[in-house]
């Protein structure tokens, strides 16, 4: 990776960047947001979520995977961008089983925070209503794949940052979920409750144990901030 | 079943040098040895490759034909694409069930039969088929099929399927000692490139005549473009993997083709397995590779003995192996991967995945594989017609073959031709001959739908049959199948869309999601609970799919739907239904409540049935 600086467009605005840089990663440095939920800083990209789809030179790509290169194009905020977004997050909804009300998460969860950045009430598709298994047996964490989006942020997290790769995704298709590191359950594998991974989970799926709530609804991330304003604002970590 | 063992499950990683990148060789073998891969299984390997089980569990649930659970000795697939549904194959499922007394999905008691569906193994041309194991019935009818289960029943194993099933074997080669299979070419009109006389070596010779460089100028020259579908130009593709420097790179055959309707990579294999090695040395040689790689599709594996004893002569003959042809300093050798079934590994990506000992799943572009593809090396991924036509082209020469065709597309084409048609099989056609063209010399006396292309291609229908078969026009990796009047053209985009939403890899939220919503309001319209506005969340939905999906299977499966509420909207609104009462026609209120009903055992008192009328 060269440091040398270049320059591109996004949304009408030339802003600069390093080669080497994703177009996520450039956006955020200059102050623009674009939304995501698989992509999480010091991960590799996964390009799974789709959230992040921007128009480069006119053709669809996903802004964390894509690299920066000289006089490129691109369109992040326009009216098909957000519609596609919206579809996008209300897929991810449709597909578990979200119940922000009751969800510890809630005021944590970036699905939840990214549907009230796009004034998503409630999803215009047909909730799918999968039976899906909770796993309880580690005894500091659980995982509800009710709430999975399968972003495969604890995937790489456990791999990438806690060399244990205790997660990982069996089946295909509509069929594949989150799978662990052993026969039985989570309990069975190397996790520890202070793992990266398991802070890296955006929505309630990965949850401590006996710490729900103890900060209260009304004081959380997302209660009075819209989810990426940290980033339009220039204050984000 | 045998006892697993913790030394033979050892022998078998150690057959592959314990080398991760050959886990799905691998899984292949242990459940060859031990019918399926079980979780003690799974435990062994990852320990032996010193991965984490998740991955290894990860990969064999990938898979259609690698189990986790043991299943009967025998398997037997049915096909149930769209082309053998409408030939019948639902009453040869039917038929088999109940000789069976099983359901799809299930083993007998006694551990000898299991039943289940394919997506597409390839013989559209000669459909209903199935699979028992290896073995390939085609042309099964419900009779048919269930005297065949008698015949195995009665004999009680699994050993000699061959003997007990097939009475005669197919033309050409499927007849050879190695295949013996009941499987017809049905090769109904050859044409000069693809199935033109060939001597093995001669293109070889004149591509070792020239430099690397002026092998590729020769393919540019023709102006050559991949068979697959997407029509890239070969020549730069190779270029491009020349070009990305290193020491090793290499290059892989495409043998998946898993697109339903889709076999005329079978007939080329089955009848110019020498034309495909011979155009993958002249490949090596263009692109600096030592080592070419044939992804053999499963379905596919009853000609793998073959293909391998037609390496086995050509390295004999000195056209594989160490100085190729005596050139020194130039080794080429090429290997047989197979797959385990799984359409998306046919994305050239994912088939790398794939043989990498991954989940099949595409791989984040750019980097794309000219630069960094099979192991992190340069590869090129060609399809199997599109290294034919390398081969005849460094054979006759680009003047040759360019002569054919039309100037933006060179050459011949395979199609793949079956459905509601006379003479099913494989035409070799000129690039630019009328659709309306290939519909006469194929038989179809009624055409009312077509789709080119396959499921991810378009349905079109009459207005379209004077457009043409080329890269501008109708695009097509070859499949083409033929609807006649009665068929129902929504349902037929339903199941194509059934195709995707089994096959696709689920990566993707658009894919993995979307496909299934769309085919939840096809269903809806389907059944006569729809009304205008379906047709429009349809489009809607169906254009977040395709430009949101990360690959290219995302990125067409909407083309079904697409295509057919373009071309055929009348088939859709014939099945809408008017708002009643100011009531939704998408919402069945009695439906609804039958379930409360049923438990009340009553009437609901502000829905009750009186109230209907």
């Amino acid at each position: 990776m060269t440091n040398q600086r270049i320059q591109l467009t996004i949304d009408g605005r030339k802003i600069e960047a390093s080669s080497g840089q994703s177009i996520l990663a450039a956006a955020e440095d200059a102050g623009v947001y674009i939304p995501r939920l698989c992509w999480m800083k010091g991960l590799s990209p996964a390009g799974s979520c789709r959230v992040c789809t921007v128009r480069v030179n006119g053709r669809p790509q996903s802004a964390c995977t894509q690299p920066v290169t000289p006089g490129m194009i691109v369109e992040n905020d326009t009216e098909e961008l957000r519609g596609l977004r919206r579809n996008l997050i209300d897929m991810l909804f449709v597909e578990g089983n979200h119940f922000c009300m009751f969800c510890e998460k809630s005021g944590n969860c970036e699905l939840q925070a990214l549907a009230y950045r796009f004034g998503i009430t409630a999803p215009k598709y047909p909730f799918m209503f999968p039976q899906r298994e909770l796993d309880a047996t580690h005894p500091e964490v659980f995982i509800d794949r009710n709430r999975c989006i399968l972003c495969s942020r604890c995937v790489r997290a456990s791999g990438e940052l806690d060399g244990k790769h205790a997660f990982g995704f069996v089946g295909r298709g509509p069929d594949k979920r989150l799978a662990v590191n052993a026969e039985g359950g989570l309990g069975d594998t190397e996790v520890a409750v202070d793992d990266e991974a398991v802070g890296a989970c955006p929505t309630g799926s990965l949850l401590k144990k006996r710490v729900g709530f103890e900060v209260p609804v009304g004081a959380r991330r997302f209660d009075h901030v819209t989810i990426g304003s940290d980033v339009e604002e220039g204050t984000a970590k | 079943m045998n006892a697993l063992s913790q030394e033979a499950v050892t022998d078998i990683c150690e057959s592959f040098d314990s080398d991760r990148t050959r886990l799905l060789d691998i899984l292949i073998a242990v459940q060859e040895q031990h019918g399926c891969v079980a979780g003690e299984a799974m435990d062994l390997v990852a320990a032996q490759l010193g991965v984490s089980r998740v991955e290894v569990e990860g990969v064999v649930s990938f898979y259609t034909f690698l189990y986790s659970e043991p299943r009967g000795k025998i398997v037997i697939r049915l096909c149930n694409d769209v082309i053998d549904r409408l030939k019948g194959a639902d009453r040869v499922a039917a038929g088999l069930e109940e000789e069976l007394g099983i359901r799809f999905g299930e083993t007998t008691a006694d551990g000898l039969f299991s039943l289940e569906y394919a997506s597409c193994i390839g013989m559209s041309d000669q459909a209903p088929a199935a699979m028992v194991n290896d073995l390939v019935m085609p042309k099964l009818g419900p009779s048919t099929a269930r005297r065949g289960i008698q015949v195995l029943k009665e004999n009680g194993n699994a050993d000699d399927l061959r003997k007990l099933l097939i009475r005669d074997y197919g033309d050409g080669n499927n007849a050879h000692d190695l295949v013996r299979s009941a499987v017809h070419n049905n090769l109904r009109q050859p044409g000069p490139v693809i199935f033109g006389k060939m001597t093995p070596g001669s293109a070889l010779q004149r591509a070792l005549a020239m430099s690397p460089v002026e092998v590729i100028r020769e393919i540019k020259t023709a102006r050559l473009r991949g068979r697959g579908g997407a029509g890239f130009p070969t020549g730069m593709k190779w270029e491009f993997t020349r070009a990305a420097g290193g020491d090793e790179r290499y290059l892989i055959c495409n043998a998946d083709e898993g697109e339903p309707g889709t076999f005329k990579d079978r007939v080329i294999l089955t009848e110019r397995p020498d034309l495909l090695f011979e155009g993958m040395t002249v490949a090596g040689y263009a692109i600096g590779a030592r080592r070419g790689i044939v992804y053999l599709r499963a379905e596919y594996a009853y000609l793998r003995q073959f293909l391998e004893h037609v390496l086995e002569e050509r390295r004999r003959l000195g056209l594989l192996g160490e100085n190729v042809c005596g050139r020194n300093c130039f080794d080429f050798d090429i290997r047989i991967q197979m797959g385990a079934g799984a359409y998306i590994c046919g994305e050239e990506t994912a088939l790398i995945t794939s043989m990498e000992g991954l989940r099949g799943e595409p791989k984040t572009r750019p980097p794309f594989p000219a630069q960094q593809g099979y192991l992190g090396k340069p590869t090129s991924v060609n399809n199997v017609e599109t290294l034919c036509c390398a081969a005849r082209i460094l054979e006759m020469g680009s003047g040759w073959f360019s002569s054919m065709g039309t100037p933006a597309a060179t050459g011949t084409k395979l199609l793949s031709v079956s459905g509601d048609i006379r003479r099913p099989g494989v035409y070799e056609v000129p690039f630019g001959i009328r659709l309306r063209e290939v519909l006469e010399i194929c038989g179809a006396d009624e055409p009312f739908a077509v789709q080119v292309g396959g499921p991810s291609g378009r349905m079109v229908g009459e207005r379209d049959f004077d457009r043409t078969i080329c890269f501008d026009d109708l695009s097509t990796g070859g499949a083409i199948a033929v609807f006649g009047p009665d068929r129902n053209v929504p349902e037929i985009a339903g199941e194509y869309l059934k195709f995707f939403i089994h096959e696709s890899c689920g990566y993707c939220t658009p894919c993995r999601v979307g496909n299934v919503l769309l085919k939840e309001r096809l269903d809806r319209i389907l059944a006569g609970n729809a009304e205008e506005a379906d047709l429009e969340y349809l489009e809607e939905l169906a254009q977040t799919v395709k430009t949101t999906s990360r690959c290219g299977l995302g990125q067409t499966s909407p083309h079904p739907v697409l295509s057919t509420l373009e071309n055929f909207r009348g088939e859709y609104e014939k099945l809408l239904s008017e708002p009643t009462d100011g009531q939704l026609a998408t919402f069945d209120i009695q439906a609804a409540l039958g379930e409360a009903k049923s438990l009340t055992g009553r009437e609901s008192v502000h829905f009750g049935a009186e109230r209907e009328s």
